[in-house]
C-alpha cells in the first residue's frame, strides 16, 4: 500500500500532520505498537526537518507491506553539506526563530537513527534531501 | 494517579483536552526541547514545559502522553486549545516555575508508587 502526503513549506502549525496520518494508518493495519512508536518518532523528525530547514516544502511517501514500512521524506533543498556532521547529536543550523520554539537541539537525525532499522540520507548542497526510513514488521 | 488528581492537587488550569483527564499517569518528563521529548518520553508521561505552541500538542498526541503542564503562566493560543480538545490531550497551566511544579509532581508520583523517599 502506498500513501503520499504534502509537507508545507515553513508551516510549523501543520508540522506533524503527515506523521500523524501515517500513525493512524499503521494502527488500522494492526502493526505492533512498538514498531508504530519508533516509526512515528523517525518520520516526525524527518517531516519537521523539511518544515524547519527546506525551502519549498516536500513530500512524504509511505510504502507498507506485510514485511516492512518504508517512508521516504523528500524536499527540494538547500540540502545538507556534510551528512556525518549533521548526524552528530547537538549539531544544528536552525534559525533563532526555530530555536525559540524548542526545535534546533540537533537531536532529530540521532532520533531517526535510533528509531529506524535502516536509515538512508541522500543529499548535497543545492540539491534536495531524501531521507528513507525502513522499519521491519 | 490520574491527570485529574494532579489538576486538583496542584490547582492547575485546564486549557483543553478534558476528555483525557481520566488517564493514568505513568511518569513525568521535563524539557523544552521538542526533539528531546520526542526521543525520550513514553506513553502516559506527563510533560512539563514552558513551550505553549501547537507543536507541543502535536508531539503529546503522537507520543500518547498523558498531558502537558505549561509553566510560568504562559497561555496557549486558540488553535492550540482546539488541537488539544480534538486530540483529547489535557493541556494544563500553572503560574509556578518548572522547578517547583516538577518537585511537587515528583513527590506525588513517588508517593503514589510507594517509592521510598
Ligand atoms: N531536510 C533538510 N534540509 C536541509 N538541511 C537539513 C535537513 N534535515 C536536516 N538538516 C541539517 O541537519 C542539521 C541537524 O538536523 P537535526 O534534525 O538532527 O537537528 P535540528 O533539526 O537542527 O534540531 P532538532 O531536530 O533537535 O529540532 C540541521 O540543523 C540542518 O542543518
Ligand atoms: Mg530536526
Amino acid at each position: 500500500m502506498k500513501f503520499e502526503f504534502d509537507i508545507a513549506d515553513g508551516d510549523f502549525a501543520k508540522a506533524g500532520t503527515s506523521s500523524s496520518q501515517v500513525k493512524h494508518i499503521l494502527k488500522q493495519l494492526n502493526v505492533d505498537t512498538k514498531i508504530i512508536k519508533k516509526t512515528t518518532v523517525a518520520i516526525y523528525e524527518a517531516e519537521v526537518n523539511v518544515v524547519a530547514h527546506a525551502v519549498g516544502g516536500g513530500k512524504l511517501l509511505a510504502d507498507i507491506n506485510l514485511e516492512r514500512i518504508v517512508v521516504e521524506v523528500a524536499d527540494l533543498g538547500p540540502g545538507i553539506a556534510d551528512i556525518p556532521q549533521a548526524m552528530v547529536e547537538g549539531f544544528s543550523t536552525a534559525s533563532p526563530e526555530v530555536i525559540s520554539m524548542g526545535f534546533g537541539a540537533g537531536m532529530g537525525l540521532p532520533n531517526m537513527r535510533k528509531n529506524a532499522d535502516k536509515l538512508e540520507i541522500i543529499s548535497g548542497v543545492d540539491e534536495g534531501t531524501r531521507v528513507v526510513i525502513t522499519n521491519y514488521i | 494517579m490520574k491527570v485529574k488528581d494532579v489538576v486538583e492537587k496542584l490547582n492547575l488550569t485546564v486549557f483543553g483536552g478534558e476528555a483525557g483527564l481520566d488517564r493514568e499517569i505513568k511518569g513525568g518528563y521535563v524539557s523544552d526541547l521538542l526533539s528531546d521529548v520526542m526521543g525520550s518520553t513514553d506513553e502516559g508521561t506527563l510533560w512539563v514545559t514552558l513551550q505553549s505552541h501547537r507543536n507541543v500538542v502535536g508531539i503529546a498526541a503522537l507520543k500518547d502522553l498523558a498531558g502537558v503542564i505549561i509553566v510560568k503562566g504562559f497561555v496557549p493560543n486558540t488553535e492550540t486549545l482546539e488541537d488539544s480538545d480534538r486530540e483529547g490531550v489535557p493541556l494544563l497551566g500553572t503560574s509556578m516555575e518548572t522547578f517547583e511544579v516538577a518537585g511537587l509532581l515528583y513527590r506525588m508520583l513517588a508517593d503514589d508508587a510507594e517509592l521510598p523517599g
